[in-house]
């Protein structure tokens, strides 16, 4: 199997932190086609009750992938990320990414099994705020392509 | 989608089996460039067609993850708050092949399939094609509304 199993159940450990910011939103916002204001000027945002702009709703990718990172490039996982194809993508938010949050993420490797000559590997990544609050659960699914 | 204010969609006011007004999204190969800046996902095969070819790829595809996010877009405008999105999963099938010269149009509808009047939570299906080939599978969305 192009992945070592005794993965399954591994939790690594929590990360640095990502700071999300307003310009970032911006840029992700505009490089989806998500025009509401609310993830581009701060007084829209606040009319509809958040304390500044708000990440749209697929965002979280951007930090769960690095936290996927530390999976991906494990020399003991023994991944080739050439082979990786992205399978299944999933979020729960429990409130929406906002500018100025201060993001930990913990991942999680829920699942690994083989599929044919290929592997499956099911990652969580949960997403909470320095303080604990948790804001999203992103689960991932890649595909490893085994020797055909 | 100019600045004025949209009020969030009432749940008294949906059914199950509405339809949401769809939309096509164009994407070449700058829009995809420009979503590996946004999103940092650099992955060659997104924007480099020598590359992508040589790992098998019939041609540039796009980032999943940029049809999954342009896909939602028909969710957070028909519910009026991208905030009021609960849950979202999809599957990839097949990807979106983007040749240079004419880009690719990715087709998105939506329709509502459950309804919670306790909660206020509507569930959504889309349905995300290009070329006619299914490229989101399973692509589901959750939304609390007023």
């Amino acid at each position: 199997m192009p992945v070592n199993e005794d993965f399954q159940g591994r939790e690594y450990p929590p990360t640095r932190g990502y700071v999300v910011s307003a310009a970032k939103i911006r840029e992700f916002a505009e490089a989806v086609g998500a025009t509401d204001p609310v993830h581009t000027e701060a007084a829209s945002a606040r009319a509809r009750g958040y304390d500044d702009v708000i990440a749209p709703p697929t965002f979280a990718v951007l930090i769960a992938q690095q936290c996927d990172a530390q999976l991906i490039t494990d020399p003991e996982a023994g991944i080739d990320f050439s082979r990786v194809v992205h399978g299944r993508q999933k979020f729960v938010h429990h409130r929406p990414l906002t500018a100025g949050d201060d993001i930990i993420g913990q991942l999680h490797v829920d699942r690994v099994r083989a599929v044919g000559a290929h592997a499956m590997v099911t990652t969580r990544t949960e997403l909470a705020t320095r303080a604990g609050e948790p804001v999203c659960t992103a689960s991932s699914t890649i595909v490893i392509r085994g020797d055909e | 989608m100019s600045t004025a204010w949209r009020p969030v969609r009432v749940c008294a006011d949906v059914s199950v089996g509405d339809e949401l007004p769809g939309t096509t999204i164009h994407v070449d190969r700058a829009r995809l460039i420009q979503y590996a800046g946004a999103s940092l996902d650099r992955n060659p095969i997104h924007w480099d067609e020598t590359f992508a070819k040589s790992v098998g790829l019939p041609d540039v595809i796009a980032h999943g993850m940029f049809t999954m996010g342009a896909a939602v877009t028909i969710v957070t405008d028909w519910v009026g708050d991208p905030g009021r999105v609960t849950d979202y999963s999809v599957r990839f099938p097949e990807p979106v092949v983007v040749p240079y010269e004419t880009g690719a149009d990715i087709e998105v509808t939506g329709v509502v399939t459950a309804r919670d009047e306790a909660s206020r939570l509507v569930t959504i299906e889309l349905t995300v094609t290009s070329e006619g080939v299914k490229v989101l599978g399973k692509a589901v969305a959750v939304a609390r509304l007023d």
